[in-house]
């Protein structure tokens, strides 16, 4: 009986949602609606944590903005999120990159998977 | 019309709004459910419907009578209704007498957690962690005064079983029900285990 719930979990499974993992920078395209208008909104950061299984699989982003640390989750199968571009796949040692938010500049650099 | 059906908890998921916030659910096989017997006032002295749920071939022969040439049916239920109009016996019900956003309240058995303290039954508060304190930590404290009563007063909150006791949980938010696949899904948590069997019954 446990397959239902699977099964309803893969209903809302999102089609050509790529497979990224932590120290990855990705580009996040978040529909938002402002006054009744749809538009898209992107998001660029370095992936540093995803968690959850099945649908409710959420990953967090990591950005400097105006010179101000933000970080946004994410499902991965949200129905706002148009799509996910991953534009680096970053080399990192371990699941979870908090020690990002103690580092600024160039200390925070991720570097680059070959 | 009906007002409740029965139905078997499967477990917890949690499906998409279109906003993209996701609401946690309570996945339950509802139905279908077969009236079983018609309680009218005339011959019971109050108006309900029978309804049976689960498949079953084991049935005593009180139960076979009972049921004379319907299906085994595992569990039987009675929910009381107002007109028993349009209603035979043989008919069955399904998670279309429920539409998404209704309210409903939905009874269970409850888990049960054997000989609980006083802390997790009551939500005592326990003693103090520090200050030189032995075995107080989750003790009940004072359970009454002195020589006037001289007695505990009856009623007084103790430890000792917990759970495993019918739990009615009111105005619960149908997130979906499909009678294709028999599935009622149900914003938030639902009495009892996995598999437990639910009565689930509009709100008013």
């Amino acid at each position: 009986m446990v397959d239902v719930v699977q099964a309803l979990d893969q209903e809302q499974y999102r089609e050509g949602r790529p497979t990224f993992g932590p120290g990855d920078t990705v580009r996040v395209s978040v529909r938002v609606i402002e006054g009744g208008k749809e538009r898209i909104q992107n998001f660029e950061g370095a992936v540093i944590r995803i968690r959850g299984e099945r649908a409710n699989r959420t990953f967090t982003v990591r950005r400097i903005s105006h010179g101000v640390g933000v970080e946004r989750n994410f499902f991965l199968h949200s129905p706002r999120i148009d799509k996910i571009e991953v534009l680096r796949s970053g080399r990192v040692r371990r699941a979870r990159l908090y020690y990002l938010r103690g580092l600024s500049g160039k200390a925070a650099r991720i570097k680059e998977k070959r | 019309m009906l007002n409740g059906i029965l139905g078997q908890k499967i477990g917890m998921t949690q499906v998409f709004n279109p906003d993209g916030t996701s609401i946690p659910v309570t996945v339950v096989a509802a139905g279908p459910c077969v009236v079983t017997q018609i309680r009218t006032p005339e011959r019971d002295g109050y108006q309900a419907v029978q309804l049976g749920f689960g498949e079953t071939r084991k049935l005593n022969k009180p139960e076979r009578g009972h049921l004379k040439d319907l299906p085994g049916l595992r569990h039987l239920r009675e929910f009381p209704i107002d007109a028993t109009e349009g209603l035979m016996v043989g008919q069955k019900i399904d998670v279309s007498i429920f539409a998404p956003g209704e309210l409903i309240d939905v009874v269970g058995t409850s888990k049960g957690k054997g000989f609980a303290g006083g802390v997790k039954r009551h939500h005592f508060r326990g003693g103090p962690r520090t200050h030189g304190q032995s075995d107080r930590h989750r003790a009940p404290g004072s359970i009454g005064a002195t020589t006037t009563p001289g007695r505990v007063l009856k009623g007084q909150r103790m430890a000792g079983r917990m759970g495993g006791r019918r739990v009615t949980v009111k105005n619960l938010r149908v997130v979906r029900a499909e009678p294709e696949r028999n599935l009622l899904l149900i914003e938030g948590a639902v009495p009892g285990p996995r598999n437990g069997l639910l009565m689930i019954r509009k709100a008013h």
